[in-house]
């Protein structure tokens, strides 16, 4: 049994270890799980991943959460080509570095603003608050800002000048969105220019294939929601908020 | 020049950080960054991390920050003993796993806990509210559960039989914790067991070193600020309970 990933290509973590995997054509059996269904809460795949959280890795017996882990073990373990996570020192600690750094930044921010434009809505029946999302709006704008000025400044890429596993994360979450919502990066003409060059790396074929599987993953969500999921999504929503 | 690392041992991060290079005897000029006087703020400090966060470090002209990628650097650098953080793969990837996961759950938990309860009222004058303050609470006791069940799971170390960073950054996370008032390693003797076993690994001399500050509840007394440090403080802690 080879290399089995357990994601839902709707979060954004799912999304990095997806096209990080499939750039380097690692192969894998692609799990699909539906994070609205609460399919994460199943017993089977409590022996994947007892945190019972996406993206999860199995590797005959070996099993891994973290997207961030899974991105340096798929990296190591395939020795894909130096630039994605460097040997040298200081280059690595560079990644890592970001790669410690987006969590609580830029991916929670936006994925915070996400919930709040998509699924609040739709759990709670009613929009989220003005200034709720303003504030939100803000973070994330911070979060821009430092990535921007600490981290890309004058460089091609995130942490020198080849991609590396930084800018596929940060990629993900300000890539263009599908359906022509507003560009995160409006008004930010370096961060527009980076996205370009990630995105001419990572190559057309596989940007309209992650827009294809996306889109497939957002049919996924229309039908029934367990209504115990419901409740604990909402609840959730609700301490967010 | 050599090893330049900025910190405040008031800071869990920190002190990992501190910890760490002491008991691996990497030589280090310990630059001192005063959170409570706002020092972090400044821009002579913004000039080795425009992030204006510590732990940061100083090797030359190389500057980082982000205290779980600095133990890192410094135990590839130094070329420290291998349980440190394992060269074997699976071995590395269960202790990046744990690293990740417990920066981002139980250290922001950790966080807001010493906020809402030490630094709000001690800035704004008032309580944090009952809700706010239980529901830190309640997450907190499920990640410690995690923690043990899925991490710790009665092993000596978190990734085995040898000590690695896992052990260092997250103790200083959870010693904070016990400041406020949770009795974490009493009412779990597991954790306790490992406790006792990463200390007497490191030693209780570097330990209670790194540890004087933060267990002296004058140091995050409103007299250890100056108006800086009040300032960003308060901007902060107006946030938490916004």
């Amino acid at each position: 049994m080879g290399l089995e990933l357990y994601l839902d290509l709707m979060s954004p973590p799912c999304r990095w270890v997806y096209m990080f995997a499939k750039k380097n054509n690692i192969p894998f059996e692609h799990k699909q799980m539906v994070l609205a269904k609460g399919e994460q809460h199943s017993e089977a795949f409590a022996k994947v991943n007892q945190l019972k959280k996406v993206p999860a890795l199995k590797d005959g017996d070996f099993t891994l959460a973290e997207s961030t882990a899974i991105l340096v073990y798929l990296a190591q373990k395939h020795k894909t080509a130096d630039h994605w996570y460097p040997s040298d020192l200081q280059k690595r600690a560079r990644v890592d570095e970001f790669l410690a750094w987006q969590h609580t930044t830029l991916t929670m921010n936006n994925g915070r603003l996400m919930m709040m434009k998509t699924m609040a809505p739709m759990l709670l029946g009613h929009p989220v608050p003005a200034e709720k999302v303003d504030a939100a709006v803000q973070e994330l704008n911070m979060s821009l800002k430092q990535m921007e000025e600490k981290f890309l400044q004058d460089k091609t890429f995130l942490t020198g000048e080849e991609i590396s596993l930084a800018d596929l994360v940060a990629f993900t979450t300000a890539a263009q969105p599908l359906g022509g919502g507003p560009d995160i990066l409006e008004g930010r003409p370096k961060l527009i220019a980076w996205r370009q060059h990630v995105e001419a790396e990572i190559g057309e074929e596989l940007i309209n294939e992650m827009n294809q599987v996306m889109e497939k993953a957002k049919a996924m969500l229309g039908g029934p929601v367990d209504p115990a999921m419901k409740e604990m999504m909402k609840a959730y929503l609700q301490k967010m908020l | 020049m050599g090893l330049e690392l900025y910190l405040d041992l008031l800071s869990s991060p920190c002190r990992a950080v501190y910890i760490f290079a002491k008991t691996n005897s990497i030589p280090f000029e310990y630059k001192e960054v005063t959170l409570m006087k706002g020092e972090q703020l400044s821009e002579d400090f913004g000039k080795v991390n425009p992030l204006k966060k510590i732990p940061a470090l100083k090797d030359g002209d190389f500057t980082m920050s982000e205290s779980v990628a600095i133990l890192l650097y410094l135990a590839e650098k130094y070329k420290l003993s291998d349980h440190w953080y394992p060269a074997n793969l699976e071995k590395r990837a269960k202790i990046n796993e744990f690293l990740f996961w417990h920066v981002n759950v139980i250290r922001s938990l950790i966080g807001k806990d010493f906020w809402l309860k030490i630094l709000v009222p001690t800035v704004l004058g008032r309580t944090a509210p009952a809700e706010k303050l239980e529901a830190v609470e309640q997450e907190f006791s499920a990640a410690l559960d995690q923690f043990e069940k899925t991490f710790l799971q009665g092993k000596t170390y978190i990734s085995g039989e040898e000590i690695s960073v896992a052990d260092v950054l997250s103790l200083c996370d959870l010693i904070q914790a016990t400041c406020t008032g949770q009795n974490i390693f009493e009412e779990r003797p597991k954790m306790a067991a490992w406790r006792r076993n990463v200390e007497s690994h490191i030693g209780m001399e570097l330990i209670n070193e790194a540890q004087k500050v933060v267990l002296n509840a004058g140091s995050y007394s409103k007299d250890s600020m100056d108006s800086k440090g009040v300032e960003w403080l308060t901007a902060r802690a107006r946030l938490l309970l916004s």
